[in-house]
């Protein structure tokens, strides 16, 4: 019988591999945009499996406007990183010091 | 181990290793090769959950649109993927460390009897007859109906942002100004001279 608390650890170790990812992949921009995409997914997955479990349609809405606002998110991070490598012709993260932060 | 068993597993099992080989592999088209598997996997695993609505829309939106955008920018971007790479070794044990922390302090909380009723263990099976996307049209054109709009108008949002920040104006570059070939005259362009006949 597959329970609740299936579902959920396989988003958290999805969850916990792509915080792996950003740890590894932390001087190339695009493979970070992609670990936060896939972060989302263990996210809508959490959602799902509640709405699921507890018959309940709000956490459906809810992933539909987490899709929503993390196609947004890519479109403009991708944009931004277009705008970056013509001015900087780079996307390593480690040569992006411009705001001394 | 029944079908549905066999499945969760099945899907499961490929979700992970490609979220794995997402991480871990060097050429960033491979890493959103093995993203778009995730998806559709994942896409899988929540129409088994029966939110087929989403799972149609993952596919279509994510796999059709993002991913396409993704490799898009990957391939015009003339990148040296080799040193992006660099210290991948150096970074290996701390990474390792913090998710497995955050994975085993995630499983333990929810392995800790908070879901363990009767009602977590069976999900909620509906009829052939029950449609997925009629309930949830249901609930988001009646409860949600503020924000759906406003869904509607941060994507909106995006797409103007998007195309005003990789816009950029050459100013040597040539173009017709359509407007004005249109509303030019005759006596702008031809222009008659009296001249004596030569013999």
């Amino acid at each position: 019988m597959i329970g609740l608390s299936h579902y959920l650890v396989v988003a958290a170790i999805l969850f916990a591999i792509s915080i792996a990812g950003m740890f590894l992949n932390r001087k190339n921009m695009l493979v970070l945009l992609m670990c936060i995409e896939l972060m989302l997914l263990a996210v809508n997955l959490n959602f799902i499996a509640f709405s699921h479990y507890m018959d309940d349609m709000a956490g459906q809405i809810f992933v539909f406007f987490i899709l929503t606002v993390a196609a947004a998110e890519a479109a403009i991070g991708l944009a931004i990183l277009v705008v970056l490598f013509r001015s900087r012709r780079t996307i390593n993260v480690q040569e992006l010091n411009g705001l001394k932060g | 181990m029944s079908f549905e068993q066999l499945l969760f597993y099945l899907f499961s099992g490929v979700l992970l290793l490609s979220g794995i080989s997402m991480v871990t592999v060097r050429n960033p088209v491979y890493a959103a090769l093995s993203l778009i598997v995730c998806f559709f996997t994942s896409a899988a695993i929540w129409v088994t959950l029966e939110a087929e609505f989403l799972g149609i829309v993952l596919v279509l939106v994510y796999v059709g649109a993002v991913m396409v955008l993704f490799l898009f920018v990957i391939m015009m971007l003339d990148i040296n993927h080799n040193h992006l790479k660099e210290g991948f070794i150096k970074y290996l044990p701390v990474g390792l460390l913090v998710a497995l922390v955050i994975a085993v302090e995630m499983i333990l909380v929810l392995n800790g009897g908070g879901f363990d009723g009767e009602k977590y263990m069976q999900g909620q099976r509906h009829g052939a007859d029950y449609s997925n996307t009629k309930a949830l049209g249901e609930v988001l054109y009646k409860q949600y109906l503020y924000p759906f709009e406003i869904a509607a108008v941060i994507l909106l949002v995006a797409i103007i942002a998007a195309i005003t920040l990789t816009l950029r104006r050459r100013p040597n570059s040539k173009s017709q100004n359509i407007d004005q070939q249109v509303r030019v005259k005759r006596e702008d362009r031809v222009r008659l001279v009296k001249m004596e006949a030569e013999k």
